[in-house]
């Protein structure tokens, strides 16, 4: 078993791995790296004892407490950042981006460790960073305007060619003796397993640093993003604010990295903002809550990634976020799928209730209509007219009908007749009355042809409210006597005749 | 420097490479997916660590296998989400594939967590950004990675891609072009696509294996684009998109070799070289294409062309 | 008539061509607003009628012309014009209620990195109580009809407080209710001594809403007082050929003829 295992990771890295000439070296290098810290056969999956999950969460642990503050910290900051990109529509442009910040990272970290130094500094790596990004973003812009490559492949070129030369310049880096390359390795993939103080105040005050031009230009991002066209209009710098935002992408890309890593770092940035919007319907608020959630996803994935040795912080932190976001978009009460459907289940229940009640008070008026000025009775009426009355199945006529005796409209029905209670009577009359209203409204304010007006009558008076129904009522005025209904300003169409004209 | 066989069997496996992605490249191109492209390459990791984690054993079947699957499910779920979530196509997008690939992280390194070889710095670093190249790797006595072995996968997955658009170009073509015109015609433009993710995922997993991820989605997007350019006949631009990847696949090796001396250093990825030759072509032929170049458009006649105005036309304006 | 560039007229377009990929969409424009005028942009589709708005707010290069606002360039009068862009132009689902577009005609005002106060929140409202739906100030945007976003855009413009408005389309699509509550807003800012040129395209209420008329179709085929310039003469020579629109045309005309 302890032999395939060395078997597959070997396998593994020489799939994986560098020219040939280079692999012997360091897959033996890593081997040992490997096995003097792996220890035994076989890991065994075990959560730590709940006192240490406590230490860490709680920030009490002293290794791990910095790491999981700044990344935090990281996540409030890309929660802002990541709200104004997804609102802009540009969440792909920033994965291209932050895959072509690569090669200005390996770039100044060359010139930075040339000039002496380690190289580490984390200003000129923002700078590279910022420096081949926002010249990624131009590339891409400069290629779908010029030509008839359209803007997602350039995007795609634009990030795979960016990355791969980035790839090729951290191998030069890399496989040259001599060279302390692992600085810059470490950066990119992140692995802080602990962080040092000055290392903590300097992510953290970048993040912070974001975080504040973040809230300092809400505004002026959030006209960016809505309606960059009247921006312009007053005067806004329209190109410069989306050059700003794409340098705060750059710059939570580079600060990210450490907790994240390169790859990811665009769902740290997307996914909380997406998540915060199922949430609410303003802007400030989504911004918070973005950064909450970016903050709740960096501590619980940061904390896991301590305590269980061998997770890469980068997968827990986005499965975490990916955890809310589902979640969000089950139930969030402003946009989440749960609640649309209950409410659309709702609707179709009130709709269904409203037009069972019409139907049957429709045909008790084809039977007993006298005058217009006389009361209807409330008499049984025939089933199977009923049924073909409108168009809805025998199974779904019924549902309704249950549904009506339930909610004591119904009195009794079986397959032969159906009779109202006094109150489903009321309501049957006062739903035929806003009906009617409202068709007569649609008529003669609205120029709709009379033979149309059924169906916009059916789908908007569902939604009056009593306050509407007495504007209706005044709009037209003394044309209505107020007690009576107005007859329908369309035929039925009833096939055939009534079924059992004779008295019930 | 001197040719070796070495050298041969790297470019002829970057060349099958390359030929098995531009053909569904010029698909995804074409009907503007480009960012899939790069999202199924992500995403196709937990399918790979799953095959491998419930077979034990890198054999292709399973693999291939659960590659397709998570190319299907990520076109599936970036629609879902976006239709259901009412959210941006490109974020839905981006959050499915970057869960997707953390999930695949994870369960890789259920797979391999005793070598204490970080993850990150193996798996996920190096399915991104280690260099990764396997042409040559006969010389690692005892632990082979066949050199044919890859370059069989790969024709493999060559002669499936060339097989299934050969056998249904007509429909591919049509959805490509015109969705809704396929549809009312009776071709099923949601099983074209599907079947399009589906070979993308597949010839993700198959370059993955031989030459790694990075230039999978360079390969499946630039050549394509840069064919684009140069003509408008769907069959000629498969054909230069395949020649183009090939010619960046012996550039990106030739300067593998000869770049890093030149500029003090000892070697670099091959497959990021690649990436770059693909990049450069692509420029080259942006810049200078015959008739959708931007040289050619910025100076051939700067005149606007002013139509003639008469009183009884019968069109309102040119389009 | 030649134009004269004065400071006193709103707009001033001298020579205008814009081409996109060197096909030309308006040219050879030559143009004079006169100050206090309700003007209507009348033309078939793709005339360039937005184009002409657009490149007047620098918001599309030109390839000629010289475009001035009370006699100086646009850049430097940017506080006296005020802009409805078509509703279209925006994904109206984005988070933020109708008092918060509104705001942004004050932004400006607001200063840069400062917040939003409550003070322009009121301003907002009273721009909305100014188009009738002050009631709807804190609801969502995406949460209103057509008409009613239509306002909050018509709000927007006036929050502004310029005194030369251009919008595009106002009228697109809208209800009955709405298009009463434009016109009136309009007659309201001429009564103000504000001058609005408006990009129309119901030939039947040309005559009604418009004192000043501009038939454009890639150029100006005239621009003038609504009674001189509506001609069937004139639109046919907009709108070209044996349209049934022209039938319509001609009997708007007798209808506003009849009106005067």
């Amino acid at each position: 078993m302890k032999m395939f295992i060395r078997v597959l990771a070997l396998v593994l890295l020489v799939l994986f791995v560098s020219h040939p000439t280079a692999v012997a070296s360091q897959v033996h290098a890593e081997l040992a790296h490997g096995s003097q810290l792996a220890g035994g056969p076989v890991r065994s999956f075990e959560l730590p004892p709940w006192e240490d999950v406590k230490d860490v969460l709680m920030l009490r642990n002293y290794n791990t407490k910095l790491v999981v503050l700044s990344t935090m910290i990281l996540g409030v900051a890309s929660g802002f950042v990541g709200s104004f990109l997804l609102l802009r529509k540009r969440s792909l442009m920033g994965d291209a981006l932050s895959h072509a910040c690569l090669p200005g990272i390996v770039l100044l970290f060359i010139i930075m460790a040339s000039a002496g130094g380690s190289g580490k500094s984390l200003g000129g790596l923002l700078l590279g960073a910022s420096l081949t990004g926002i010249i990624g973003v131009g590339v891409v812009m400069l290629i779908s305007s010029t030509s008839r490559v359209k803007d997602d492949a350039a995007m795609g070129i634009v990030l795979s060619v960016f990355f791969g030369i980035g790839i090729a310049m951290m191998t030069m880096v890399q496989k040259t003796p001599g060279q302390s390359s692992a600085g810059l390795i470490d950066f990119i993939y992140g692995k802080a397993a602990s962080m040092v103080l000055q290392d903590f105040v300097l992510l953290s005050g970048v993040a912070v640093v974001i975080a504040a031009l973040c809230l300092l230009l809400m505004k002026e991002f959030a006209l960016l993003c809505f309606d960059q066209t009247f921006g312009k209009c007053i005067g806004l710098p329209v190109y410069l604010l989306d050059v700003l935002l794409m340098v705060l992408v750059a710059a939570v890309t580079v600060v990210g990295m450490q907790a994240v890593g390169l790859i990811l770092i665009i769902a740290y940035l997307v996914t909380p903002a997406a998540t915060a919007r199922f949430w609410t319907d303003n802007l400030r608020v989504m911004l918070l809550l973005s950064a909450l959630f970016g903050a709740m996803s960096g501590w619980l994935g940061a904390s896991l990634s301590a305590l269980l040795p061998g997770m890469p912080a980068g997968a827990v932190i986005v499965l975490m976020a990916a955890v809310l976001f589902i979640l969000s978009m089950l139930f969030g009460t402003s946009r989440g799928i749960l609640k649309r459907v209950i409410s659309h289940r709702q609707l179709k229940i009130k709709v269904g209730r409203q037009h069972m009640l019409r139907a049957v008070y429709e045909l008790i008026e084809l039977r007993y209509k006298t005058s217009a000025k006389l009361s209807l009775p409330n008499k049984p009426i025939h089933y199977a007219n009923l049924l073909s009355h409108r168009t809805w199945s025998a199974a779904s006529l019924g549902n309704l009908l249950r549904r009506g005796k339930r909610e004591d409209h119904i009195e009794k029905f079986d397959g032969m007749h159906v009779s109202l209670t006094e109150s489903g009577f009321g309501e049957a009359a006062r739903i035929t009355r806003n009906h009617r209203l409202w068709e007569i409204f649609l008529i003669t304010h609205a120029d709709i042809a009379p033979s149309h007006v059924d169906r916009d009558a059916d789908s908007v008076e569902h939604v009056l409210s009593p306050e509407m129904v007495r504007e209706l009522e005044s709009a037209l005025e003394a044309k209505i006597d107020t007690q009576v209904i107005p007859p329908s300003p369309h035929e039925f169409f009833v096939a055939g005749k009534l079924e059992g004209e004779k008295e019930l | 420097m001197t040719w070796m066989p070495a050298d041969t069997s790297i470019v002829v496996v970057g060349s099958l490479c390359a030929v098995a992605c531009a053909l569904p490249g010029c698909f995804m191109v074409l009907r503007r997916m480009s960012m899939m492209g790069d999202a199924i390459s992500h995403a196709v990791l937990p399918g790979l660590a799953l095959g491998f984690l419930l077979t034990g054993s890198r054999a292709s079947l399973p693999m291939f296998m659960g590659a397709a699957v998570m190319g299907l499910l990520t076109a599936y779920f970036t629609q879902s989400i976006s239709k259901w979530g009412k959210v941006d196509r490109g974020a839905a997008m981006g959050i499915t594939f970057t869960t997707m690939f953390a999930l695949g992280l994870l369960l890789i390194v259920q797979a391999t967590d005793h070598v204490d070889i970080d993850p990150g710095c193996v798996l996920y670093g190096a399915l991104e950004l280690t260099p990764f190249n396997t042409f040559g790797v006969i010389e690692m006595a005892g632990y082979i990675i066949d050199i044919p072995r890859s370059a069989m996968v790969l024709s493999i997955v060559l002669c499936m891609n060339l097989g299934v658009i050969i056998l249904l170009f007509k429909e591919f073509k049509i959805s490509a072009y015109d969705p809704e015109l396929a549809t009312t015609l009776g071709i099923n433009a949601q099983l074209m696509h599907y079947l399009l993710m589906a070979m993308v995922a597949v010839t993700t997993v198959a370059a993955f294996e031989s030459v790694g991820s990075i230039i999978v989605i360079a390969m499946l997007v630039v050549p394509a684009a840069t064919a684009q350019l140069l003509t408008d006949n769907l069959k000629i631009m498969l054909v230069i998109s395949a020649v183009v990847g090939v010619l960046a696949a012996v550039m990106g090796h030739i300067s593998a070799i000869i770049v890093p001396p030149m500029l003090g250093f000892d070697g670099t990825s091959t497959s990021g070289m690649i990436a770059g030759s693909a990049g450069l072509l692509f420029m080259f032929v942006w810049l200078l294409a015959p008739r959708y170049g931007l040289l050619v458009k910025l100076f051939s006649s700067r005149k606007i062309e002013v139509p003639e105005v008469g009183i009884s036309r019968d069109s309102a304006c040119p389009k | 008539m030649e134009p004269s560039h004065s400071a006193s007229h709103p707009l001033a377009i001298h020579d205008l061509t814009v081409a996109y990929h060197r096909k030309p969409v308006i040219w050879d424009i030559d143009l004079d607003i006169p100050e206090g005028k309700l003007v209507g942009v009348i033309g078939p589709n793709g005339a360039g009628k937005s184009t002409l708005i657009k490149a007047c707010m620098d918001l599309i290069p030109r390839a000629s012309g010289e475009i001035s606002i009370y006699g100086k360039p646009y850049k430097k009068q940017r506080s006296l014009v005020g802009y409805v862009p078509q509703r279209e132009s925006v994904d109206w689902d984005f988070p933020v209620s109708a008092q918060d577009v509104v705001a942004m005609g004050l932004y400006r005002k607001v200063g840069w990195f400062k917040p939003v106060r409550k003070k322009h929140l009121d301003k907002a409202r009273e721009m909305l109580s100014h188009v009738g739906i002050e009631h709807l100030a804190e609801r969502q945007i995406s949460q209103l009809s057509g008409g009613q976003q239509q306002r909050v855009f018509l709000a927007r413009a006036l929050a502004q407080e310029a005194k030369f408005y251009m919008m595009d389309e106002p009228f697109a699509a809208v209800d009955a209710a709405t298009e009463r509550a434009i016109v009136s807003l309009l007659r309201e800012l001429k009564n103000q001594g504000k001058t609005c040129m408006v990009v129309h395209h119901d030939l039947a209420t040309v005559t009604k809403y418009f004192d000043w008329v501009v038939l454009l179709n890639m150029r100006i085929v005239d621009a003038g007082p609504t009674e001189l310039v509506f001609t069937e003469e004139n639109l046919r020579k907009t709108y070209g050929g044996k349209l049934s629109l022209l039938d319509e045309a001609a009997q708007a005309m007798r209808h506003g003829k009849s009106h005067k």
